[in-house]
C-alpha cells in the first residue's frame, strides 16, 4: 500500500473513530456515573438524528438541526432517567434489569420513530460550508471528515478541562467513585446522575446529526450504531473516559483498514479485537484496577 | 396434598398443550402455539443460566442458532429420513461450541461475562452472512424437508414438537430439582460460600452453561424444522435479548415462568401485529411495566405477597456475599 492509500484510509478511519466516540464517551459516562449500562444510547443517536430532520424542514439550517438534534436527545434522556431508570437503581439483579428496561425503550422509541417519521429513507446534506475536499500533499480529504474530526477533539479537549478543572467535573467524577459518600456530604446525586444521563445522550444525538450526512437516515440507525460503541467502551474500559477515544480509535481504524485488507472480514474484526481484549485484559485496555476476574 | 401441589404446573401444562388439540382452533393457532413450545424451551433452557445460576448471558442466540443450522444443513446436505437424529445432532453441536465459549467467558462475571457472551454470538452471526456457500447468507436455508411420517398437516409437526420439548423440560426440571440444581441456585446466592464448601464454582457453572445451550439447541432444531426456514437473524442480538424478555416476563425465579412469557410474547405480537404494525412498542411498554412493577414476573406476582420472608432473605444472602 502506498503512503497516499495509507493517509486516506487513516483520515477516513479518524473521522469513523470520532464519531464514535462521541457515542462511547457518553455512554461510558452513564456507566461511570449513573451505573447504568444505557443499551438504548442508539436511540438516542437515531432521536437526534430525526430531531435535526425535522427541524431542517422547517429551517432549512444545518446548524440549527445540529443543536436542535442534541438538544433534543437530551430532554429526552432526562426524561427517561427521572420516569424510569431512577427507579431501577440499586436493585438485587440490577444488571439484568438495566438491560431490559434499556431493551425496552430500544423498542419504544425505534417503533416511535417509524411512527412519526416512517421507515423510508431520509437524507440530511451537509452544510454548504462543508462541501467539497481539499489537497493534503497529494491525497484529497472531504471538508465535512476533518469537521467531524476536529468536532471530536474539541468535545475531547472540552470533556478534560471540565472533568479535571472545574469543581462541578470533580463532583462528577467522586460521584462515580462514591455516590453514597458524596451524597453525605451534601451533594445533591440524584441531580448529578439525572444532568450526566441528558448530557451523555446529547452527545448521542449530537453523533446522530453529525453521522447523517455520510450515511442514511433510518430507523435501524440506533441498532447498527449500539453494537460498534459497545465494543469500544468494552475495549476501553467501562465508565474509562480516556479509554473510550482509544478503543474509538481502534475500532475506527480497524474498519477503515479491514475493509481494504479482508473486505470480507471487516464486520466481523471488530468483534474479534472485542474478544481479544476481554479475554487478555477484561477491564479494558487503559482501566488500572483488574476487575470482572474470578 | 402437598405432592399434588408440587405437579399442578405440570398438570396445568398437559391440559393447556394437549387441550389445545380438543379445542382444535385451525391450522394457524396451532403453527402459534407450536412457536410458544419451541420458543418455551429455549427460555426455560436459558434459565436455567438466568434464573438459576445466576449468569446474564447475552449470547444465546448462538446456541439456538447453532442448533437450528446442524439441523437445517444436515437436512439439505443429505435426506430428511433422519430428521429427528439431526435435531439431536445440532443440541450436540450447540452443546460442543458451547463448551469451548464457556472456558473462556466464563472466567468473567457480572456485565464483562455478559459482553463477552454478546461478542461470540455476534461473531457466529456476522460469520453466517459471509459463508454464503455454507450458510446461504442472508437468505438462510429454506424449505428444509421433514420425513414422510411429520410433514402434511401443521397438528402432526405439534404433536412431535410437543413430545420433544415435554422430555426435555422435564430433563429440566430434574436437573433443576437434584443436588446439581440446588449447588447452581446456591452460585447464584452466594458464590464464596459454595467455594468454602469445597465445590468448583467455575466448573458447575460450566456445566450449566453447556447443559443450557445443548437445550437451547435443541429448540433451534425444532424451529428449523416447524417453518423449514432458518435465517441469521437467528443468530443476531435480539433473539438472545428474547431470552431474557420471555424469561423475565414469565418469572426467572419460577421453573415455568419462561414458559408463560413465551406465550406472552408470542401472543403479543400475533394480537397486536393484527391491528398495528408496531407491536414491538407494545412489547416494550409491557416490558416497561413488568421490569417496574412485576419484577418476580408474572408467575411470580403470587410470591411476593405469599412469602415476603423468602424474597428478603435472598437479597441480604445477595448483600453478604458483595465483593
Amino acid at each position: 500500500m502506498d503512503i497516499n492509500t495509507f493517509l486516506a484510509q487513516f483520515i477516513s478511519g479518524l473521522s469513523t473513530a470520532m464519531l464514535l466516540f462521541l457515542i462511547s464517551s457518553g455512554l461510558t459516562l452513564i456507566f461511570g456515573v449513573v451505573n447504568v449500562l444505557n443499551f438504548a444510547h442508539g436511540s438516542f443517536y437515531l432521536l437526534g438524528t430525526y430531531f435535526a430532520y425535522q427541524i431542517m424542514q422547517l429551517f432549512d439550517n444545518f446548524w440549527i438541526g445540529l443543536l436542535a438534534g442534541a438538544v433534543g436527545a437530551g430532554i429526552v434522556g432526562m426524561i427517561i432517567e427521572v420516569l424510569f431508570l431512577r427507579r431501577i437503581y440499586g436493585r438485587a439483579q440490577e444488571g439484568a434489569f438495566q438491560l431490559l428496561m434499556t431493551f425496552a425503550f430500544i423498542l419504544i422509541l425505534d417503533d416511535m420513530v417509524k411512527f412519526i417519521w416512517g421507515t423510508e429513507y431520509k437524507t440530511i446534506s451537509k452544510p454548504a460550508s462543508l462541501v467539497g475536499s481539499f489537497n493534503l500533499g497529494t491525497v484529497m480529504v472531504p471538508v465535512y471528515n476533518v469537521f467531524i474530526i476536529v468536532v471530536g477533539f474539541l468535545v475531547v479537549i472540552f470533556a478534560w478541562y471540565f472533568l479535571t478543572k472545574t469543581d462541578t467535573g470533580k463532583t462528577v467524577r467522586a460521584s462515580s467513585l462514591d455516590r453514597i459518600m458524596l451524597g453525605l456530604l451534601g451533594t445533591n446525586v440524584p441531580m448529578i446522575m439525572t444532568v450526566v444521563f441528558g448530557v451523555a445522550t446529547a452527545m448521542g444525538g449530537l453523533a446522530g446529526v453529525l453521522a447523517a450526512p455520510l450515511r442514511t437516515v433510518t430507523p435501524g440507525a440506533g441498532v447498527e450504531v449500539i453494537i460498534d460503541s459497545m465494543i469500544v467502551v468494552v475495549i476501553g474500559g467501562f465508565g474509562n473516559f480516556w479509554g473510550a477515544l482509544l478503543g474509538a480509535i481502534i475500532i475506527g481504524e480497524v474498519l477503515s483498514f479491514g475493509i481494504l485488507w479482508v473486505p470480507e472480514l471487516a464486520t466481523v474484526l471488530t468483534f474479534i479485537v472485542m474478544i481479544v481484549v476481554l479475554i487478555v485484559k477484561p477491564e479494558g485496555l487503559l482501566a488500572k484496577k483488574a476487575v470482572g476476574r474470578k | 396434598m402437598k405432592k399434588i401441589k408440587a405437579y399442578l404446573p405440570w398438570i396445568v401444562y398437559f391440559v393447556f398443550f394437549l387441550g389445545l388439540l380438543v379445542v382444535n382452533p385451525g391450522t394457524h393457532y396451532i403453527h402459534l402455539v407450536s412457536r410458544v413450545i419451541i420458543f418455551g424451551l429455549y427460555a426455560v433452557a436459558f434459565n436455567l443460566l438466568y434464573g438459576t445460576t445466576g449468569l446474564v448471558s447475552f449470547g444465546h442466540a448462538l446456541f439456538y442458532g447453532v442448533g437450528a443450522y446442524i439441523t437445517g444443513m444436515l437436512v439439505k446436505a443429505t435426506s430428511p429420513e433422519f430428521f429427528v437424529l439431526y435435531i439431536l445432532l445440532g443440541a450436540v453441536g450447540a452443546a460442543f461450541v458451547s463448551f469451548f465459549i464457556g472456558l473462556l467467558t466464563l472466567r468473567l462475571t457480572g456485565i464483562y461475562f455478559t459482553m463477552l457472551t454478546l461478542a461470540f454470538a455476534q461473531l457466529v452471526w456476522g460469520l453466517t452472512f459471509k459463508l454464503y456457500n455454507f450458510t446461504g447468507g442472508d437468505d438462510g436455508i429454506q424449505a428444509i424437508a421433514k420425513p414422510e411420517i411429520l410433514s402434511g398437516g401443521v397438528t402432526k409437526y405439534y404433536l412431535f414438537s410437543f413430545a420433544v420439548v415435554t422430555i426435555c423440560i422435564y430433563v429440566l426440571w430434574r436437573i433443576r430439582r437434584s443436588p446439581f440444581g440446588a449447588v447452581l441456585n446456591s452460585i447464584r446466592q452466594n458464590p464464596q460460600r459454595i467455594t468454602f464448601l469445597g465445590l468448583n464454582v467455575y466448573k458447575n457453572q460450566l456445566k450449566a452453561f453447556v447443559i443450557s445451550a445443548f437445550f437451547a439447541g435443541a429448540a433451534g432444531g425444532l424451529y428449523a424444522g416447524l417453518d423449514g426456514s432458518i435465517h441469521p437473524d437467528m443468530l443476531h442480538w435480539p433473539t438472545s435479548g428474547n431470552a431474557i424478555l420471555m424469561a423475565t416476563i414469565g418469572g426467572m425465579g419460577t421453573f415455568f415462568g419462561p414458559i408463560v412469557g413465551a406465550g406472552i410474547l408470542t401472543g403479543l405480537e400475533e394480537i397486536v401485529g393484527k391491528y398495528t404494525e408496531y407491536w414491538s412498542f407494545c412489547i416494550g411498554v409491557v416490558v416497561l411495566i413488568v421490569v417496574l412493577l412485576f419484577p418476580n414476573g408474572v408467575l411470580g406476582i403470587k410470591k411476593i405477597g405469599g412469602s415476603k420472608n423468602n424474597e428478603e432473605k435472598e437479597t441480604e444472602v445477595v448483600c453478604n456475599s458483595g465483593d
